[in-house]
């Protein structure tokens, strides 16, 4: 099939951006989005122009790395899927494709389609952690925990950190990102010991990189590729007020 | 070709004495580096997957100075995550007779018997310290309703001793070792680079002293010193362009550091897993793996009449070749990854292959939906079953999925001692990068627990016999070693942006992989070998006069990155194809055609060639040095495989 691309080009993080306009002649369904991409930039380096940069790794939709916001959909039309899994057979013959990066301020701009996710890392040593050393763990059997709550922990745990979430919300907030990771571990006895301190910690690292706020869209849970829920986000705000009332603590965002 | 039986070189220093006291042993004999001295030492891990993450957090815990570098854009997407099944441990928390002896019997057996027994009972031993350390870290592994933790079992087993988080155990496992890791990085004792890819390993007075990166983002060359080098940089799969790997997998760091003085050791033992979704055409960029767990319950078949194009519904029971059982009535749909992927191959070989290219064979579901219902069968694999759908647009629950063979995992890899350690002293290499503890055959599930045991559990302990056996002057990034390393570095980068040709890497890549799919993938002769090492040399000659790689080396450049890889993986095949030619014995992934039984089953050749082959670089133009290190059987008495 034959595809008109809009596609961002962007050189640097300090030069201007521009949609530039590419067409495809022979698009075969079966080609996975990024694909598609690979052999427009076979294409681009053939005429000596410089090829689109984007992230990606697994193409099995579970790495995270890549990203795009597909026609204004943060990993393209389909629901639970990234774009390395978006297949071309989506699409019909003549079709219009507006291809640009996760848009966010705490999101900079690499090159092109490749965006600085860094701060996800800084939020996850903020306190995403359990602080067992390695050798300390008891015996794997000793803690039991019941099913339906493992499974709970897994469905929060199976976030990707691929940031959809935030190109997709109104205010680029972080809340799911960050919520899955505190309702994960506070679910699991593991957890529990630095709840209240993990909570307060991770909050305060997401408003300094300067991700916004939730105000209940909940169009970061309709980009999740992986169905993270929003329930987690009001799982993490009542352990995020009970910890404060806990640990007395001023919230960072109150604080001057 | 220079040989060196038993080559003193190779001093595997594992232990004597009875196989289980071991590592107690020799835990106890390594030289302790006292907790305020560990301050002074700096590590620099190059890798963020299970083995570079646990081994980073491991080492900043016990008070070193480490830095990590990685190719991705953050820690948490190295390849490991992709790991779908499980991993193994010693637990026997289903009763069913498990133990450490038997994981170590099983994964020695499995390994085709090309790997070391001190080093195969240590990693089970380990097993389960790591699911312990696993599970306290937060991993959410399944668990039954009385809220203890789930197994199953898994191809090439008989017990269920395999761990899991839904079809998700790499992503989970590796999360945890990364917030591991990132605590280290809050408690400033790690520190981190991404997007940093390492171009070469700096040697000073013979001792592994530091590195040179590239910075991926800005295209600077950044050079780091430090006491010890540890790569955890993953296996080669990608050198056979198309593979189960992620698209940054690559061969680079270690062959680097082969180039400096690490000894490669048995390469031409590649893994290809049996049920991958087959390739859809020439745009195709890599392989998509289908967990083995789907062969616990799925059939695998094909017609019984060659070249039958009847959609498989229409095809009678009667008319269908259910080959695994047929060959292998006691394992049947379980036989190991290599016996099950050659088994494919040859139905497809002999026209028997489904599909519009004729390369697959279905995995039919639909038995166990009639006996245990559509609902179970989700709940073991539904995400699965999606995966299979967004890829082929087909429906497993109502057709059969189809399958093929392809290229997933490494066991060989730079050679290590019992240590960890290379024939470059100072440089330790860990979890896929290393020969490995899984001989010529990896048996599932078995990755993630070597990983993490090098990470974790070895290399924290050995590693300070370096620190503590040697004198380890201060290095400056001033030295001239480190001019030397750079200025080799930046030539080549020069090189590839000068050539100015016409082909861009990526299709380059794609005619290396092919050739050694033909020639040195599922099955091998010395006429494919010779001919695609001639193959090899002749392309990687047209790539150096007609490589095209656009931009320049200031800023990202995916395209030169992705070249300088290619180029390594020239270099690299050629010793692969070598190693594969000089092996005329079958054994686990490596199937010599010329060494089979009368029924079409791998043959090894114990008398000549129960060895692992290290290989050693020379300068360019002149043919490597093979080193043998003779391996002995004490314990599991070497047999030929059968799971008839």
């Amino acid at each position: 099939m034959r595809l008109t691309l809009k596609v961002w080009r962007q050189e640097a993080p300090s030069q201007a951006g521009r949609l530039e306009t590419y067409h495809l002649p022979d698009v075969s369904p079966d080609m996975s989005f990024l694909e598609m991409l690979d052999v427009l930039n076979e294409r681009l380096i053939g005429i000596g122009e410089d090829p689109v940069a984007f992230d990606h790794d697994c193409r099995e939709g579970i790495c995270g790395a890549c990203s795009l916001v597909i026609d204004g959909h943060a990993h393209g039309p389909e629901s639970n899927t990234t774009t390395c899994q978006l297949h071309m057979r989506r699409y019909a013959d003549g079709d219009t494709i507006c291809i640009e990066p996760f848009r966010a301020n705490a999101f900079p701009i690499v090159k092109d389609l490749v965006v600085d996710r860094s701060a996800f890392d800084r939020i996850m040593e903020a306190g995403g952690f359990v602080s067992v050393p390695t050798g300390a763990g008891p015996d794997a059997n000793a803690v039991l925990i019941p099913k339906e709550r493992a499974e709970r922990a897994m469905d929060a745990a199976a976030c990707i950190g691929c940031g959809a979430c935030v190109a997709a919300c109104p205010n680029a907030a972080a809340m799911l990102f960050v919520s899955a990771k505190v309702s994960h571990l506070a679910l699991l006895p593991q957890g529990g010991p630095e709840r209240d301190r993990r909570v307060l910690a991770m909050v305060d690292r997401m408003d300094l990189e300067g991700f916004g706020n939730c105000t209940n869209h909940y169009e970061c849970m309709a980009a999740c590729p992986k169905g993270i829920s929003v329930d987690n986000i009001a799982h993490m705000n009542r352990d995020y007020l009970r910890a404060v009332l806990i640990e007395r603590r001023t919230p960072a965002s109150t604080r001057d | 070709m220079a040989v060196i039986e038993a080559s003193p070189r190779l001093a595997s220093k594992c232990p004597s004495g009875p196989i289980q006291e071991r590592w107690d042993r020799h835990r106890f004999e390594l030289k302790l580096v006292n907790p305020a001295n560990k301050r002074g030492f700096h590590i620099l891990v190059v890798g963020t997957g299970l083995a570079g993450a646990s081994a980073a957090a491991s080492l900043a815990e016990l008070g070193y100075g480490v830095s990590v570098f990685c190719i991705q854009d953050s820690p948490r997407r190295a390849h490991s995550i992709a790991a779908q099944g499980g991993i193994n441990a010693a637990k026997n928390y289903p009763n069913d007779g498990d133990s450490v002896w038997r994981l170590f019997y099983d994964t020695v057996k499995g390994g085709d018997f090309r790997s070391r027994e001190s080093n195969v009972y240590r990693l089970a031993q380990v097993s389960n310290q790591v699911i312990d350390q696993c599970v306290a870290i937060g991993v959410p592994f399944a668990r039954e309703y009385g809220g203890v933790l789930s197994n199953r079992s898994f191809g090439g087993a008989q017990v269920s001793r395999t761990f899991y988080a839904r079809g998700q155990t790499g992503q989970q496992l590796l999360l945890g070792a990364y917030s591991a890791m990132m605590r280290q990085v809050a408690a400033g004792r790690v520190r981190l680079h991404a997007r940093r890819e390492m171009l070469d390993v700096v040697v000073v007075d013979g001792v592994a002293r530091g590195i040179v990166c590239r910075n991926l983002a800005t295209g600077q060359y950044e050079r780091y010193a430090g006491d010890g080098v540890v790569l955890c940089t993953g296996g080669y799969g990608n050198v056979f362009y198309l593979s189960t790997n992620a698209k940054a997998c690559n061969v680079t760091a270690a062959w680097r550091a082969h180039k400096r003085g690490a000894f490669f050791a048995n390469p031409c033992f590649t893994q290809i897993h049996p049920t991958c979704v087959p390739v859809s055409g020439r745009h195709q960029a890599k392989l998509t793996l289908m967990s083995e767990s789907l062969r616990n319950d799925g059939r695998m078949w094909v017609p019984k009449k060659q070249g039958d194009v009847r959609p498989p519904s229409s095809i009678p029971e009667e008319e269908r070749d259910y080959f695994l059982e047929r060959r292998y009535p006691s394992f049947g749909n379980l036989v190991p990854r290599d016996v099950a992927s050659r088994a494919v191959k040859e139905r497809c070989d002999a026209g028997f292959g489904v599909g519009a290219s004729g390369l697959a064979a279905y995995l039919d579901f639909r038995d166990p939906i009639r006996r245990d219902g559509k609902t179970v069968i989700q709940q073991k694999y539904g995400n699965l079953f999606e995966m299979y759908q967004k890829i082929t647009a087909e429906n497993p629950y109502s057709t059969p999925m189809r399958i093929y063979p392809a290229m997933h995992y490494t066991m060989g890899g730079l050679w290590v001692d019992y240590n960890l350690e290379s024939t470059l002293p100072g440089l330790f290499v860990l979890g896929e990068a290393n020969f490995s503890d899984h001989g010529a055959n990896r048996l599932g599930a078995s990755a993630l627990m070597q990983g993490l045991s090098d990470g974790f559990f070895i290399l924290p302990y050995t590693i300070g016999g370096h620190f503590a056996g040697r004198k380890l002057p201060a290095v400056s990034t001033e030295a001239p070693e480190f001019d030397e390393s750079e200025r080799v570095v930046r030539a080549r980068t020069d090189k590839l942006l000068s050539v100015q040709g016409r082909r861009t890497a990526d299709a380059f890549h794609r005619e290396l992989g092919q050739v050694l799919w033909d020639y040195c993938g599922m099955a091998r002769n010395e006429k494919g070998l010779r001919n695609a090492i001639d193959r090899v040399r002749a392309l990687r000659a047209a790539f150096w006069e007609d490589l095209r790689v656009p931009g320049n080396g200031a800023r990202l450049n995916q395209s030169l990155e992705h070249a300088g890889r290619v180029a390594d993986f020239f270099e690299f095949a050629e010793l692969l194809a070598s190693d594969a030619l000089h092996r005329t014995e079958s054994c686990g992934g490596h199937f010599r055609e010329e060494s089979q039984t009368e029924e079409g089953e791998a043959m090894r050749d114990d008398a000549r060639f129960s060895y692992a082959a290290a290989w050693e670089h020379h300068p360019e133009g002149s043919a490597p040095t093979l080193h043998k290190e003779p391996l002995s059987f004490e314990y599991v008495h070497p047999a030929q495989r059968s799971y008839k």
